[in-house]
């Protein structure tokens, strides 16, 4: 009986050890992995870049859930599936979106985005297979693309009207009829034209606008035998404006009258520009000042002196910030746009006066689709505004 | 040909860069770079007949002992230092392009830059008179956003700022932004003349 | 001629030494008006003030020396928050007159708030061509900066080596007093490439720049020395923007003082000569 109770014992006890030393039969939590300390990113789609010249393709995922603790995420990308991926690079937390610039067209890629918290790195599934292309449209200025084409078909609509002998009418401005007196004035009190034709250099269309006004001014000012004085920022405009110059006194059939030292080149310098005009003003004192062209914060400088010396102003900008000053110092100012029409307004062609026609028809169409957006975006419909966005 | 080769040169250049806008594909997705590209470095170079150009008319006052001749030996002599200092010491901090830039050229430009306070007050005290409803108009925004950008205006009245912050954003943003869509159209028709040929006076002065 | 009119035509160079004496008093003796903070320096404050440390900024200075005295107080304000907040500005400049500017203003900060060079800050220097370089930078830094202002790869700078292009700054701030300035980085790196853009601006530019606030373009402006002196409430630091405001002041008032005269002699004159006119 003895040994059979110490026989059951040591069974018990080699039972009880054996059953701590033997696997467990497996336990629901035994068949779940542990939570990972940094989820991957997910759903990681890789498409080409739309509208592009090719070369770059956007990877766009799902951040981590544990995105606010991740340090960043690496971008990869690999050429075959089971292939090997490399890093091609990181972006901060909480960005869901990648462009990769260094993909050649036509080959193929896939793209993995792995979050990185410290020493752990936590990888998503690969992407579909993605290539690159380049696109021969940028469908995201089809509304510039619309809009150019009306335009320039109003413009030639209203060339040819005006071609055919139709009278077109265009409002006075001002500023240009007064051109022809302003420079009659400085006949009659002997004294100088000084014309500036902006700050920019020949890039800016504000200054080829005023070099084509200098034209029509340069051959009045042959025919009225008035010395005209035109000093420059940027050397480029010096040779153009010494070229349309001459040619101006030579079809005034005054070329024995121009001296190309009358249009000269001061500094590219801003202020050291608007020091030497307002030293030439109060030198000269001209008779008649024109500021027609691109100015920034020195054309109140030179409108202000050109004042103090007693001449008369014509001054004409497309920079709106300053319009305000020109209007307080200047006796005329051509607003924008009428900058643009001072040729064409000058001249009297009817070529360039249908231009003009057809800018004013462009600003109506614009002004109708102003006012259908207000109205459309109030209503919530914004399929014009988002149509008309371009980037 | 002298008047039809610059039409020709300006028609292809400018349908370029329109076309560099909307086809990305290459080579004219790339246009506008090369040729902005070109621009700056013709530039470049062109500055340095604006320096001839400059040179010779001070030479020539010198010689001729015009009136103010000593002022173009200023020039000139601010030039050479500028251009020989630069070139040979560099230009970095501690060099004396550096010292001349900092101690003579940036107070100047601020100086002159200074000069609009002064110019804005003579100006609005000629300008700013109530002629008609207009100029009345005018006058009444001027002094409100005057006294309201400034701390002066917030004590003597706590809603200043914010009229003058009203008069900057509504109406003046709403006129600002209308004369901004009148540029551009007459940016695009003005290139437009340009581009077919209509405007040639920039190349032939009638 | 009547005292109107003496006054109607008053020679200008009295009305300039009454504004040099209104500027320059201030000056000498401040007067401490309190500076009160505008929605648009506010936003930008904010704006920087959500980053957490570590965040990187690219700051452009685009100015040159006529605009220095406005700017450049903007830019010792906006270093003087990024460094305190752990922010790490990328220095670089499009106008090749910035740079020195944007030297000076960091020899003062990184001075004042303990800054190592490379691991809080770095500087790209100066690049030519305008749009061209703000493109590139979407591409790669190093394609648009190879080397920094001093010859160093951009490889070898702690600071830049987690920066690839505009995804991996948290902002952009341009200085900007002209073109290329602060249109052309709305285009390109908001417009293109979605970055958050914010700018600080000459008074007389600022209010062209409204739309883009308004449009959500922008995140925020500071406008002239005023700007400055509001963001420099912000951050709890009188320097040069806040020093200037008194004078600013005082010459405004003045100028609206010589414009309200000016008109009172303008209507008096009509007035007289009307009532000649009555009586002749």
């Amino acid at each position: 009986m003895r040994l059979f109770l110490i026989t059951l014992s040591v069974f018990c006890v080699c039972a009880v050890v054996s059953a701590d030393a033997q696997p467990r039969s497996p336990q629901i939590f035994d068949l779940v992995e542990p939570f990972p300390s940094v989820f991957p990113p997910e759903q990681v789609s890789a498409r080409d870049l739309p509208n592009d010249a090719g070369g770059s393709v956007t990877v766009s995922w799902r951040i981590s859930r544990s995105d606010p603790e991740v340090d960043a995420y690496e971008i990869l990308r690999g050429q075959e599936l089971e292939g090997d991926f490399s890093v091609i690079g990181s972006v901060e937390p909480g960005t869901c979106e990648f462009i990769d610039t260094g993909v050649s067209d036509g080959v193929s890629y896939f793209y993995a985005v792995r979050a990185v918290k410290g020493e752990v790195k936590s990888e998503s599934t690969p992407s579909a297979e993605v290539s690159s292309s380049a696109q021969w449209f940028n469908r995201n200025r089809t509304s510039m693309l619309i809009a150019l084409a009306v335009f320039s078909l109003l413009v030639m609509w209203f060339i040819y009207r005006a071609k055919k002998g139709v009278e077109l009418f265009i409002r006075k401005i001002s500023g240009l009829e007064a051109v022809d007196d302003a420079i009659g004035r400085a006949t009659e009190m002997g004294r100088s034209v000084l014309y500036i034709p902006g700050i920019m250099d020949m890039d800016d269309i504000q200054t080829i606008a005023s070099v084509v006004i200098l034209g029509r001014v340069a051959k009045k000012a042959a025919e009225y035998d008035v010395h005209l004085h035109v000093p420059v920022s940027k050397s480029l405009v010096m040779t153009t404006a010494q070229e349309i110059v001459k040619e101006s006194f030579s079809a005034a059939g005054r070329p024995d009258a121009y001296n190309p030292d009358n249009i000269h080149y001061l500094t590219d310098d801003q202020f050291g520009y608007a020091a030497g005009v307002d030293g030439i003003m109060v030198r000269e004192r001209p008779a008649t000042v024109f500021l027609l062209g691109a100015f920034y914060a020195e054309s109140l400088i030179l409108a202000e002196t050109g004042h103090s010396v007693g001449s008369i102003q014509i001054a004409g900008t497309a920079m709106p910030a300053q319009l305000p000053f020109f209007v307080a110092a200047c006796d005329y100012t051509l607003i924008g746009e009428e900058l643009f029409a001072a040729s064409a307004y000058l001249s009297k062609e009817p070529l360039l006066l249908g231009s003009l026609k057809g800018q004013d028809w462009g600003k109506a169409i614009f002004m109708f689709l102003i006012g259908a957006g207000v109205i459309l975006e109030t209503l919530g419909i914004i399929n014009l505004s988002r149509f008309l966005v371009t980037r | 040909m002298k008047r039809q080769a610059p039409l020709i040169i300006t028609f292809l250049a400018g349908f370029a860069m329109i076309l560099g806008y909307f086809i990305p594909h290459e080579p004219f997705g790339s246009l506008q770079q090369i040729l902005n590209t070109w621009y700056m470095v013709v530039a470049a170079f062109a500055m340095i007949l604006g320096v001839g150009n400059l040179v010779k008319l001070h030479s020539a006052k010198i010689r001729r002992r015009s009136p103010g001749f000593g002022y173009s030996y200023v020039l000139l002599a601010g030039l050479a230092a500028m251009a020989l200092f630069g070139i040979t010491r560099g230009i970095e901090p501690g060099t004396v392009f550096y010292w001349m830039w900092w101690n003579m050229h940036v107070p100047m430009s601020s100086t002159m830059f200074s000069l609009l306070a002064f110019f804005v007050a003579s100006a609005s005290y000629r300008a700013f008179r109530a002629r008609n409803v207009e100029a009345a108009l005018l006058l009444i925004a001027g002094i409100l956003v005057m006294i309201g950008r400034v701390p002066l205006g917030d004590m003597i009245w706590s809603r200043f700022p914010d009229v003058a912050d009203w008069i900057m954003n509504v109406p003046n943003a709403a006129g600002q932004r209308a004369i901004l869509i009148g540029i551009a159209l007459g940016v695009v028709s003005t290139s437009l003349r340009l581009l077919l040929g209509i405007e040639r006076t920039y190349l032939t002065g009638d | 001629m009547g005292f109107a009119d003496r006054i109607r035509e008053i020679d200008r160079r009295i009305i300039f030494l009454v504004v040099a004496l209104a500027i320059i008093i201030p000056l000498l003796i401040p007067i401490g008006f309190p500076i009160q903070v505008s929605p648009s320096v506010r936003d930008l404050y904010n704006a920087l003030e959500s980053l957490p440390p570590g965040s990187k900024i690219l700051m452009s200075f685009d100015y040159g020396a006529s605009t220095y005295p406005e700017i450049y107080p903007m830019s010792l304000a906006l270093l003087r928050h990024c460094f305190r907040r752990g922010v790490k500005p990328i220095i670089m400049g499009l106008w090749p007159e910035g740079i020195p500017f944007a030297e000076r203003a960091l020899q003062v900060t990184v001075e004042e708030e303990g800054k190592v060079y490379g691991e809080d800050y770095a500087n790209l220097g100066f690049k030519a061509g305008g749009i061209v370089v703000m493109q590139a930078l979407g591409r790669s830094f190093e394609e648009a900066f190879p080397v920094d202002a001093y010859g160093t790869p951009l490889s070898d700078i702690p600071v830049m080596q987690s920066v690839r292009n505009y995804d991996n700054v948290a902002i952009v701030i341009d200085f900007s007093a002209g073109d290329p300035g602060i249109p052309a980085w709305i285009m390109i790196a908001q417009g293109r490439f979605g970055k958050p853009v914010g700018g600080g601006c000459t008074a007389v530019s600022a209010p062209q720049f409204f739309p883009y606030l308004q449009a959500g373009q922008l995140v925020g402006l500071m406008g002239g020395m005023k700007g400055a002196a509001e963001y420099e409430t912000l951050i709890r630091t009188r320097d040069l923007g806040s020093a200037g405001m008194d004078a600013q002041s005082i010459a405004h008032a003045v100028i609206v003082l010589f414009i309200v005269i000016g008109n009172a002699t303008f209507f008096l004159g009509r007035w007289s000569s009307r009532r000649n006119k009555g009586t002749s």
